[in-house]
């Protein structure tokens, strides 16, 4: 369970730049929710998933993840129990290891890097047993640089990675926005069977909006800082892209034409 | 052998650790690191201080790479933990490193003619007539210990770690380490290589002068660019053993363009330093005509 408390954060204090984006925002997500969160463009989404990731710090507030204070954690000492996919496909991978280079230092998440060798024999076949299914024939290429795979194959070796030590919550930041309808459609659905296989607590951000209400057992819209909306279980079958658009634009929300194709 | 081919060879080998340390930065961790022209007189100047007071020349050089360890553990330091730039972070080491140089030193050069060192060492060693002989097999054997020791780091958990840090910093702390260890490891290891080099160059001349370091890090880069030449998309031994290649090669363009008179010896630097902004020109155009990314 993640609870954030209270969280208040403006960028730039002081200056001509200053922007405050959080006002005292809480939020809990209880085990095994699987949290869709749309809102318009500068909503807040990502610094939600940022401050929670621990890529900046916050102003004031709390955050607990199972009943303990992560509040204090740096992002690298956060990162040993939760998964976090970015939108660039370029960032979650290496592009100078190879495929098994990349899951090695995935499968060695929170613990501490020893001068044991970096990959073993016995991970190699591990690897290859779980790149199959994804029928992207990555299997085949182990030894290949990630550089030479494409935008969608290291998105999908990515949330592998994320998700290769069971994390207690995983962050996805838009992280099909970069790719073509149909990759993206393969790596939402990696993303469902992967929450649904070991019960992750999942945030994932989206400007589709009918991939929000299809995806997950819960949904939250943002706006200016703000949760407008959150709904779950029969409420959040029941509501349909129309609705979200209205209370869009009830919230004077800008919309982008990503939404209006949603 | 002509004794000009075997110096630019013996040279070469010496210098080559060097240009290994400027690969670990300038590649792998993505960073120039300036501390290499500080770092290069530390491991000199240890070395000499440490020999004339009655220190095992193998032990001094030993201390030399500790000494370089610690110089880029401070830049590593600098860049990390106070978020200073990294190229500025290296010129501020650099800077101190030259007045610590010369408190280490005492004065701006010992000479080494009338110690054992590790050359003399290795010359009764291997039975030889002049110290001088000895270079080639040192600097084979110091080149072979020095890639040896780095395929295996590099082949570790930790060593896996740097490189990914090295390439995108997200990545590896996404997957939960902290990229400022990393970042420091790496300035560590280099200037280790750096001070090293220092260290054997030093006592192969026969004096430590605390000017010594000036260019050190044109020099490396030449050598790094040089020997990419041949290690195109090869494995990590290759590169490895392309840049002490290229390290040979360098000294050899350079006891030739001596030799004939084509640039003096005052010109020397003047001249690297050409080399390397048109290699490094040339590089980058033909990536573009081969179409890679620019990042
Ligand atoms: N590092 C930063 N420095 C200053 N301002 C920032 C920073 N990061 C975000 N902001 C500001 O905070 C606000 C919220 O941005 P955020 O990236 O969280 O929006 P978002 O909801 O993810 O939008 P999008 O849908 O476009 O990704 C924006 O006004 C943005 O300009
Ligand atoms: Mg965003």
């Amino acid at each position: 369970m993640l609870e954030i408390k209270g969280l208040c954060k403006t960028f730039n204090p002081g200056t001509i730049n200053e922007k405050k984006v959080f006002e005292d925002l809480s939020l809990t997500l209880n085990s095994g929710d699987f949290v869709t969160v749309i809102g318009g463009n500068g909503a807040g989404k990502s610094t939600l998933l940022n401050m929670i990731a621990g890529t900046y710090p916050f102003d004031k507030g709390q955050l607990l993840l199972d009943g303990k204070d992560i509040t204090k954690l740096k992002e690298y000492e956060r990162a040993a129990f939760m998964g976090h996919v970015f939108q660039d496909p370029l960032l979650g991978t290496c592009s100078n290891l190879s495929i098994a280079e990349n899951l090695s230092i995935a499968r060695r998440k929170g613990k501490r890097r020893t001068l044991r060798r970096g990959i073993t024999e016995a991970e190699r076949e591990e690897y290859r047993a779980l790149l199959a299914p994804l029928g992207l024939g990555l299997e085949e290429r182990l030894t290949e640089k990630v550089g030479l795979l494409s935008g969608g194959q290291r998105q999908a070796l990515t949330l592998l990675m994320a998700t290769l030590v069971r994390p207690q919550l995983l962050l996805l930041d838009e992280h099909t926005a970069a790719l073509d309808p149909k990759t993206a459609q393969i790596v939402l659905d990696l993303t469902n069977e992967l929450v649904q296989r070991d019960q992750l607590t999942t945030l994932m951000i989206t400007h589709n909006m009918r991939d929000a209400l299809k995806t997950g057992n819960r949904l939250i819209m943002m706006s200016e800082g703000k949760i407008i909306l959150d709904i779950n279980g029969e409420a959040k079958k029941q509501a349909t892209v129309s609705d979200l658009l209205a209370l869009f634009e009830q919230n004077n929300a800008s919309l982008d034409d990503k939404m209006l194709l949603g | 052998m002509s004794s000009v081919l075997s110096s630019a060879i013996a040279q070469g080998l010496l210098w080559s650790i060097l240009a290994i340390g400027i690969y670990v930065t300038y590649r792998l961790l993505n960073i120039s690191d300036l501390t290499s022209e500080g770092s290069f007189t530390l491991g000199a100047a240890v070395t000499a201080f440490s020999i004339v007071a009655g220190v095992p020349p193998i032990l001094a050089v030993l201390l030399a790479a500790l000494c370089g360890a610690l110089a880029g553990t401070v830049t590593g330091l600098l860049h990390t933990k106070m978020h200073i730039p990294s190229l500025l972070a290296g010129i501020l080491s650099m800077t101190g490193l030259y007045s610590v140089n010369l408190r280490v030193m005492g004065k701006a050069n010992i000479p080494l003619n009338q110690v054992d060192t590790i050359l003399s060492n290795l010359k009764d060693l291997l039975h030889l007539a002049r110290d001088r002989g000895a270079a080639i097999p040192l600097g084979i054997l110091a080149v072979a210990l020095v890639i040896g020791l780095l395929v295996w780091f590099f082949n570790t958990e930790f060593g896996y770690a740097i490189v990914a840090c090295g390439n995108n910093d997200h990545m590896i702390i996404a997957n939960g380490v902290s990229s400022d260890k990393l970042k420091i490891a790496g300035f560590a290891i280099a200037n280790a290589l750096i001070a090293l080099s220092g260290s054997l160059v030093c006592q192969y001349n026969g004096y430590a002068d605390v000017q010594m370091g000036i260019g050190a890090i044109v020099v490396g880069l030449a050598s790094v660019i040089i020997g990419e030449v041949f290690a195109k998309d090869k494995s990590f031994v290759f590169v490895l053993l392309s840049i002490v290649l290229g390290s040979v090669i360098y000294r050899l363009i350079v006891a030739f363009v001596i030799n004939t008179s084509i640039v003096s010896a005052n010109d020397m630097k003047l001249f690297t330093a050409v080399l390397v902004a048109l290699a490094i020109w040339f590089t980058d155009l033909s990536q573009r005509k081969g179409g890679k990314k620019h990042a």
